[in-house]
């Protein structure tokens, strides 16, 4: 039993959860709070990795790259919500998707006009960039950067959604949005604070994997889709949920895609496992999905009230 | 001995903190048209939503023609003979007054796993459907789409599209909501034209209405039956009475 | 009985029937045979489109993952091909088969969902699918999978030359607009229409609204992957991205384009849709910009697509007339 080898994919694992639960977070509060369709929120994903590199060839400072980046998809964000889709609220679903898809396409041209088509490396400090021992185990650093920042974030959205007033209105508004109108609360201005601290959320998470990963066009579209099976998987409209099922799902993923094929091996020949691992581990993610959809539907871990 | 054609036993049903329905005990006798009165939130819609099975409740049971329906689904207990009407007006919009009941004829004869006759071409199905508009007096309007009639026709709509169901039993929920006199006195007497071929049970606010129609009257209040009784004796009954203090119906 | 047609959109459809039949013909003596390949790729989408509508448009079930189907009838020609199994009926038997075996058991699970629940598990299901197959390095995987023979029918019904083809496009068309037309107006059709206005109104009055969409939805699955087929036959490159979520994305923008439940409205919204694309790719690179802010506008301010557009001219008439 190589030890390395399983720690390493097991912080893999935790790493690429923490990742999900930025994105899954705010995607889980648009649904929930304001129960609008946004597709393009992968698109905030590669906007922060963006705006992050820019910032960062020009000041040098990773730090300042983030933080800047972040106010940045923030303000995009509440553009985005104020002008277009404050007025698609009333309308439907398939409206929403239109309108997100659009989005995508729109976003997507925009970056390849200012930054060009091929992605953009962002480097890393030298104090981000080295190893870390742990025993006998080296680890990059910026990957417990990547995973403490994660957790970081969470608990100050669990301090945010659990403490504040603020919070109360947003868990209000996840089960009962009518009741949150009716307590005179200003909806425009909460609605429009979820939505770019969503977004703000997804950029972090792309800034964050940017220098591992390279920003690029489209980056945010395939990962987009586990994040939204997070938000299915924990409950449309719960932080806590989304939490939990982001690291489930990325530790699934990640674990799958290393030790599936010798655990097939040990119930048939190599040959068909080493075919049938890579699809049954793509697959995994979505079996748990339809598992969970088929037993309790509302997710693991519902927002209260919701029945 | 009476011939119990829906016996409700013993059903509670609570939202949270609320209870809307408290240990209802009521049964309807086949061919007679029993009422649920009752002040606003006394849990009339809650309880008729339970009886279609769009609702579970939380306990108790109940009786269609002999066996438990409880845990059937809306479209189970529809086939089986129960019909509703919706308090608010639930027809189809976009579809005309004709197609809207033919689809009430479809639901209950056979399965419409077809996919080739047109649905215009079948005569029988036609036919029924006509007849009912007819009963409510809209046969006239059949070609008009739903959206482009009155609010009281629309309300001759769902009495129709249930009618259309053949059913052994109407749930009609407030039939006479938001209808002027005259529709409501037309109502009445398509109502009372139905007595003794068809079991009824009905919720209304239009207390001349009850009194004129029904055969026996329950008064829900807050969940509860307060009283089941004819209706001279929930008339001057002291307990009604309270239940409607204010309301102006001694 | 009245079969010509009397309104302008009627009037308008049936010339465009009429030319499509010709094509052919009227390309061949133009000597423009790119644009014969061009109506092809359109016609095929119009299908998927035209299976896409029966259950967005018609039956309001608004699914972001029916491009699924598209891979998967591409892949019942591709895969049997790889291993020099050529037979078309084979391939359309698998095809049908297939589909409608993932569109059971996907649609069973996402129809207990509503809203934007199953927007999104139609939307993981299909994303499934397309890792599936990209992860199947023995056909392709993101490389895809090259065919060297289309699928063999006998000689008259033969698909090797581009008209061939181009005919059995059409035939499918014509198909797939007759059976859908008949679907609508038969008892199925009339439970799946009003159950999208009301469902629980329609199960008030006797239906199991699940078990018709279910059926609804397996037969817009197995009508699609037909267009797939045809579509792998034609491009003889097949590769998972025919059925990533934003092609379903694109379809759903053909159905909109050409106005959304109504008959005619997906083909003349694909054809719209790959003729503009078309243009628009070669005047800039950034063409998608414009398609972007397009769908944007179209859902804020348009509704009715060409369909709506075509109507209100008929409207125009009657004041007229």
């Amino acid at each position: 039993m190589d030890w390395n080898l399983l720690i390493t994919q097991l912080m893999n694992g935790l790493q690429l959860g923490l990742l999900l639960f930025l994105l899954a977070s705010g995607l889980t509060l648009i649904f929930g709070i304001m129960d609008f369709i946004n597709l393009s929120h992968g698109s905030f994903y590669m906007i922060g990795a963006y705006f992050c590199g820019t910032i960062v060839s020009i000041t040098g400072s990773f730090v300042t790259g983030v933080l800047i980046g972040l106010v940045g998809v923030f303000a995009v964000g509440a553009l985005v919500e104020r002008f277009i889709v404050r007025y698609l609220y009333r309308k439907d679903h398939l409206d929403h998707v239109l309108v997100t898809f659009g989005l995508i396409l729109i976003f997507d041209t925009l970056v390849h006009l200012l930054w060009g088509p091929s992605g953009m490396a962002i480097p890393l400090p030298d104090a981000l960039n080295g190893q870390v021992s742990l025993g006998s185990l080296e680890l990059p650093s910026y990957r417990l950067v990547i995973i403490s920042a994660g957790l970081l974030v969470a608990v100050v959205l669990y301090f945010l959604v659990a403490k504040t007033r603020l919070g109360m209105l947003i868990r209000a508004g996840a089960s009962n949005r009518s009741m949150v109108e009716a307590l005179g609360v200003n909806i425009n201005r909460l609605f429009l604070i979820v939505f770019a601290l969503g977004t703000a959320m997804a950029g972090l998470a792309g800034m964050l994997i940017a220098p591992i990963t390279e920003a690029s066009i489209g980056m945010g579209n395939d990962i987009i889709i586990i994040a939204l099976v997070v938000v299915i998987v924990g409950g449309i409209g719960s932080v806590k949920g989304a939490f939990y099922a982001a690291l489930i799902i990325g530790l699934i993923d990640t674990m799958s895609r290393s030790y599936l094929d010798q655990l097939l091996q040990l119930v048939m020949p190599n040959t068909y496992a080493e075919t049938a691992a890579p699809a049954l581990s793509a697959m995994l993610v979505y079996i748990l999905m339809a598992a969970v959809l088929a037993f309790r539907p509302q997710g693991l871990f519902p927002p209260a009230g919701m029945k | 001995m009476a011939d119990y054609l829906l016996k409700i036993t013993d059903l509670n049903k609570h939202f949270g903190g609320i209870i809307a329905t408290d240990n209802v005990n009521l049964s309807v006798q086949q061919g007679q048209i029993h009422a649920i009165i009752g002040p606003n939130g006394a849990g009339k819609t809650t309880l008729i939503a339970q009886l279609s099975g769009q609702l579970k409740p939380d306990s108790g049971d109940i009786e269609f023609a002999g066996h438990s329906i409880i845990s059937d689904s809306m479209a189970h207990r529809a086939r089986q003979g129960l019909a509703r009407s919706f308090q608010i007006t639930s027809v189809l919009m976009p579809m005309t007054l004709l197609e809207n009941v033919m689809l009430a004829v479809q639901g209950c004869s056979g399965h419409s796993f077809r996919f080739w006759g047109p649905v215009a071409r079948d005569r029988d199905m036609r036919s029924a459907a006509m007849a009912s508009l007819a009963a409510v007096g809209l046969e006239d309007r059949a070609g008009r789409t739903a959206a482009n009639v009155s609010h009281g026709e629309q309300r001759q709509l769902e009495v129709a599209m249930a009618l259309a169901m053949k059913p052994r039993m109407l749930l009609l929920d407030e039939p006479m909501a938001g209808m002027g006199k005259e529709e409501g006195a037309m109502m009445v007497d398509i109502l009372n034209s139905l007595k003794g071929d068809m079991t009824i049970l009905l919720v209304e606010h239009d207390m001349d209405a009850v009194f004129s129609m029904a055969d026996r009257l329950s008064v829900l209040d807050n969940g509860h039956v307060i009283t089941t009784d004819t209706v001279e004796n929930v008339r001057s009954n002291h307990e009604v009475q309270k239940a409607y203090l204010g309301d102006g119906h001694a | 009985m009245n079969w010509l047609p009397v309104t302008v959109s009627g009037r308008a459809y049936a010339l465009l029937l009429l030319v499509l039949a010709c094509a052919p013909f009227i390309f061949e003596w133009a000597n423009q045979p790119f644009y014969l390949d061009l109506l092809s790729r359109a016609l095929i989408l119009g299908i998927a489109a035209i299976s896409l509508n029966l259950i967005l448009g018609f039956g309001g079930m608004v699914s972001l993952g029916h491009a699924a189907y598209i891979g998967i009838g591409a892949y019942c020609v591709g895969i049997p091909s790889y291993y020099d199994f050529y037979n078309g009926w084979l391939h359309l038997a698998l095809a049908l088969s297939v589909s409608a075996g993932f569109a059971l058991v996907t649609g069973a699970i996402s129809l207990r969902t509503k809203g934007v629940y199953f927007i999104m598990i139609t939307m993981a299901f299909s994303q499934m699918a397309y890792f599936v197959f990209l992860s199947l390095e023995e056909y392709g995987a993101d490389d895809g999978l090259v065919i060297y023979s289309r699928s063999e029918f006998p000689e008259w019904l033969s698909m090797d030359s581009s008209t061939g083809l181009y005919y059995w496009i059409f035939a499918v068309l014509l198909m797939a607009l007759f059976f859908t037309k008949r679907l609508l107006h038969s008892r199925f059709g009339r439970v799946i229409v009003g159950s999208r206005y009301n469902e629980q109104r329609m199960q008030a009055l006797g239906f199991n609204t699940y078990r018709y969409r279910l059926v609804c939805y397996v037969i817009a699955a197995m009508i699609c992957s037909v267009a797939g087929m045809l579509l792998g036959n034609f491009t003889s490159f097949i590769s998972p991205d025919m059925m990533g979520w934003s092609r379903s994305g694109e379809l759903i923008f053909m159905v909109i384009i050409g106005g959304v439940a109504t008959l005619f409205g997906p083909l003349v919204g694909t054809i719209a849709f790959v003729l503009l694309e078309e243009f628009l790719s070669a005047i800039t690179i950034y063409w998608h910009l414009i398609f972007g802010v397009l769908l944007v506008l179209l859902v804020l301010f348009g509704k009715g697509g060409i369909h709506g557009w075509l109507e209100m001219l008929d409207r125009k008439d009657v004041d007229h007339g």
